[in-house]
């Protein structure tokens, strides 16, 4: 396993066990909940993680992002980047 | 707020279940009732069940499996299954002891999100001899091997107080060693036992204050490999701790016979009557138990909580530990510095720190608690 917080065209992003992306319907919204932890998070970050698969590289999610919202995949990249890189430092996300 | 018609509260985000008060520990801190509830009262599965369903209904999103020692209970794994289905993320918190490897793998299988491990100390004499039970260092050192076996995450908690504050190095050594994910450093609040036993585990103010500059220096060290997290002893904090995130607000314990209570220690505050899931639907409790709006929201409080800027960050601190050391529920919790009973709990507790007094540990039994009652 990478220990780095670093993401990169490698990164095979995934949620560990014990990490689960749930919606919270009695709060409306999105969820990251982790042992003890809750994280609330925005539609946008689920809509990344629901593709962080362990499958997926990053080239693969970035392009399907930018498939989907039709914007420039730099620019997504760019933030997919730091977001998982923050994900990862908190211990909820594995590469 | 307006008191005459007061908004309905936000649903709990944590429902704790006591499954049994059985537990082949004795910690003289535990943080169950005096008043242990006998095996025979005990909830069957069904109405866990039930009692999941409808936590997860109200909004709830983790459900801690907790005891006593929870897996004490035949259908731990059935009840495991269910409260995971239920789309609960689900905790065990455990002591490890009788919980064998197929039985770790049974409840991977069956849902279990996360388990907590608790170590009484971070050497085998340590552990064993206040856990009081012999051979309980091996058989937890097993259970954490086997958790992380089946790719679960491990958190160990380690209560601390005067008899182990010296292994607070020791154990972040052992956390990292087994391979956890996450360590609280929690140290002893005073009820029940704990209170029982104050004179002998109140640790000194000076030895606390060092144990909490090596934590915070052991965070920056293992950023990224280990979280630690810590729980700071209320007598010598300038703010009490808002007790359970505020009363009725997040969290909802049921004890083993069903009793359904904003903390775990709310029982000792007389003239509450608590109902029980047996004859009530959580929603109902939560919306509609008296019990549950008495300490809820800003009303209830008198000065010095009413008017301060920490109100609804500190909740008022907890009700228990008012009524436990000042005689009234009602009154600052006097772990705040703002509490006119404040000097005179840090003065007991100084001096009991210092009482030397720590061969006469009272360790939890149902036997003790009739001995005491």
């Amino acid at each position: 396993m990478d220990q780095t917080t670093e993401i990169h065209a490698q990164s095979r992003p995934r949620l560990p066990r014990g990490v689960r992306l749930r919606r919270d319907e009695a709060r409306g919204r999105w969820t990251l909940l982790a042992p003890e932890r809750i994280f609330e998070i925005d539609a946008t970050a689920a809509a990344v993680l629901e593709l962080c698969d362990g499958q997926r590289d990053l080239p693969g999610i970035v392009a399907e992002l930018a498939a989907r919202y039709n914007a420039p995949p730099a620019v997504i990249e760019k933030d997919v980047v730091a977001m998982l890189a923050d994900l990862k430092a908190k211990r909820v996300l594995e590469t | 707020m307006n008191a005459h018609s007061p908004a309905p509260p936000a649903p709990p985000i944590g429902l704790l279940v006591e499954l049994t008060h059985r537990c082949p520990l004795g910690c003289p801190y535990c943080s169950n009732p005096l008043a242990l509830e006998r095996p025979g009262a005990e909830l069957d599965g069904e109405t866990w069940k039930r009692v999941f369903s409808e936590a997860a209904a109200l909004g709830a999103l983790h459900v801690h499996l907790s005891g006593g020692e929870p897996t004490a209970r035949r259908d731990i794994v059935d009840l495991t299954r269910h409260a995971s289905e239920s789309g609960l993320y689900t905790n065990l918190i455990t002591s490890g002891i009788g919980v064998g490897e197929k039985l770790t793998n049974d409840l991977a299988d069956a849902g279990l999100d996360h388990a907590q491990l608790s170590f009484q100390g971070a050497d085998k004499e340590t552990n064993d001899r206040l856990g009081h039970y012999k051979g309980s260092w091996e058989k937890k050192r097993a259970f954490a091997a086997s958790v992380i076996k089946a790719g679960l995450p491990l958190t160990i908690n380690a209560v601390i107080h005067r008899a182990n504050l010296h292994q607070v190095p020791a154990f972040i050594d052992l956390a990292v060693e087994l391979g956890a994910r996450r360590l609280e450093v929690a140290h002893t609040q005073y009820y029940g036992w704990a209170l029982l036993n104050r004179a002998a585990l109140m640790p000194p103010r000076k030895e606390v204050e060092e144990s909490i500059a090596l934590v915070e220096a052991a965070r920056l060290r293992l950023k990224g490999e280990l979280v630690i997290d810590m729980v700071i002893p209320d007598y010598y904090a300038r703010y009490p701790k808002p007790c359970a995130g505020g009363w009725g607000r997040v969290a909802i314990n049921v004890s083993p016979s069903g009793k359904a209570l904003p903390c775990h220690a709310a029982e000792s505050i007389p003239g509450l009557e608590f109902w029980s899931v047996r004859d009530h639907s959580l929603a109902e409790i939560w919306h509609s138990n008296p019990a549950f709006n008495a300490f809820r929201g800003t009303d209830w409080m008198r000065e010095p909580c009413r008017s301060c800027e920490r109100r609804e960050i500190d909740w008022g601190g907890c009700r228990c530990q008012a009524l436990a050391l000042t005689g009234d529920a009602r009154n600052a919790d006097p772990a705040c510095h703002k509490s006119p009973d404040h000097a005179r709990i840090v003065a007991t507790a100084l001096a009991e720190s210092e009482s030397g007094d720590s061969g006469a540990l009272r360790f939890r039994s149902y036997k003790t608690e009739k001995a005491e009652a």
